[in-house]
């Protein structure tokens, strides 16, 4: 039989072909690092329908110029000082106490003149056409802060110290949430009812109004 | 003492590389895997602002807009106003509402009653041109959007 041995294939330049390749992925590879706001859009409303009535100590008005200045409640306002502007009007509970409107979980000053309860107290954002769209997003984000602290205390509270409403809700949204999912998407809407997410958003002005 | 200094003289032994290439596949596999080739060239410049109150986009179930000023090399033919990209080509407010429902038609059919708009704006564009995409998403009843940001706070700098 000259049935010969075949050659062994020489392998000691596999490592450098695949080190190739991977330079190659490592450059051209982006980790999508998609991460954002989100928000619902009011549906579109018929015109001829007045808007519901709204008590003027129940809106909290902020307004941005063409400029990314900010104007909260009639007064000029640092950017860092946004957030706890909120979280003092949606937690201040101005209804008195034995008022069906009263709020049991509110913390705030009780201040007659504020909102009544986190359930009546709308933020109303109005952008100018020409703000940058930098100070929009640092605007939504901090009045969507404002909201998150609320209801990480609510949830602190109702369902113990391990249970904080942006983690669960982060964990549950990248499925990594141990335990029971529909339950704590249970108590995640308990929490959200306590403080709903009231922002809206005017007409912006046309240029320079 | 003298057994003691000829152990200490001995050779180094070789590193057994042998493993090398498998660890290097496995890496290269990795990065096989988790690589996305940009299948839509942008257009525009796309700096994204940032935000920290964020959450995941779900990516099976999202169409993207992509607005912002034209990047430099498209700057003689498309001006330097703020545009509105969708795949890969430039759309009106006008036409935006065609575009969109083609890229919704993309999508698996069961996820596009459930389609989440992801906007990838430029953070110095003027805050009207989303307010007018936005007006074109309610007429479409597209009313789930995300504002895609990049991770830090506006309030560090």
């Amino acid at each position: 039989m000259a049935r010969r041995a075949t050659p062994e294939v020489n392998a000691g330049s596999m490592a450098d072909i695949a080190f190739l390749l991977l330079i190659f992925f490592l450059v051209t590879t982006t980790i999508e690092k998609d991460k954002g706001i989100a928000r619902q859009l009011p549906p579109k409303q018929d015109e001829n329908v007045p808007p519901p009535p709204l008590k003027q100590k129940n809106i909290f008005i902020v307004s941005v110029n063409q400029n990314d200045q900010l104007l909260v409640e009639e007064e000029l306002m640092e950017l860092k000082d946004l957030k706890q502007a909120a979280i003092d009007f949606l937690d201040n509970g101005g209804a008195p106490s034995g008022s069906p409107e009263y709020c049991k979980h509110c913390k705030g000053k009780s201040d007659p003149s504020s909102s009544d309860n986190p359930d009546k107290a709308v933020i109303s954002v109005q952008n100018d056409r020409l703000t940058s769209y930098r100070m929009y997003i640092a605007v939504q984000n901090e009045l969507v802060g404002a909201y998150n602290q609320l209801r990480n205390r609510e949830s602190v509270r109702l369902f113990g110290p391990d249970f904080v409403y942006t983690d669960v809700k982060n964990a549950i949204n990248e499925g990594k949430y141990q335990g029971n999912v529909d339950a704590a998407e249970e108590k995640l809407k308990q929490v959200q009812a306590l403080f709903p997410l009231k922002l809206s958003e005017a007409e912006p002005k046309k240029r320079g109004e | 003492m003298s057994k003691f200094k000829k152990k200490k003289g001995g050779d180094l032994p070789p590193v057994n590389t042998a493993s090398l290439p498998d660890i290097v596949f496995m890496l290269l596999f990795f990065f096989m895997v988790v690589t996305v080739l940009r299948n839509n060239e942008l257009m525009i410049r796309n700096e994204l602002p940032k935000a920290n109150e964020v959450e995941k986009l779900k990516k099976d179930r999202s169409v993207f807009i992509f607005a912002g000023e034209p990047s430099r090399q498209y700057q003689a033919k498309f001006g330097t106003e703020g545009k509105i990209q969708i795949g890969d080509k430039f759309t009106d407010v006008s036409s935006l509402q065609f575009a969109l429902t083609e890229a919704r038609e993309k999508l698996r059919p069961e996820l596009q009653d459930r389609v989440v708009v992801a906007l990838k704006v430029d953070k110095e564009t003027n805050t009207g041109l989303v307010t007018d995409i936005k007006e074109e998403l309610r007429d479409l009843n597209m009313v789930k959007i995300i504002y895609i940001a990049a991770p830090g706070s506006e309030l560090d700098n």
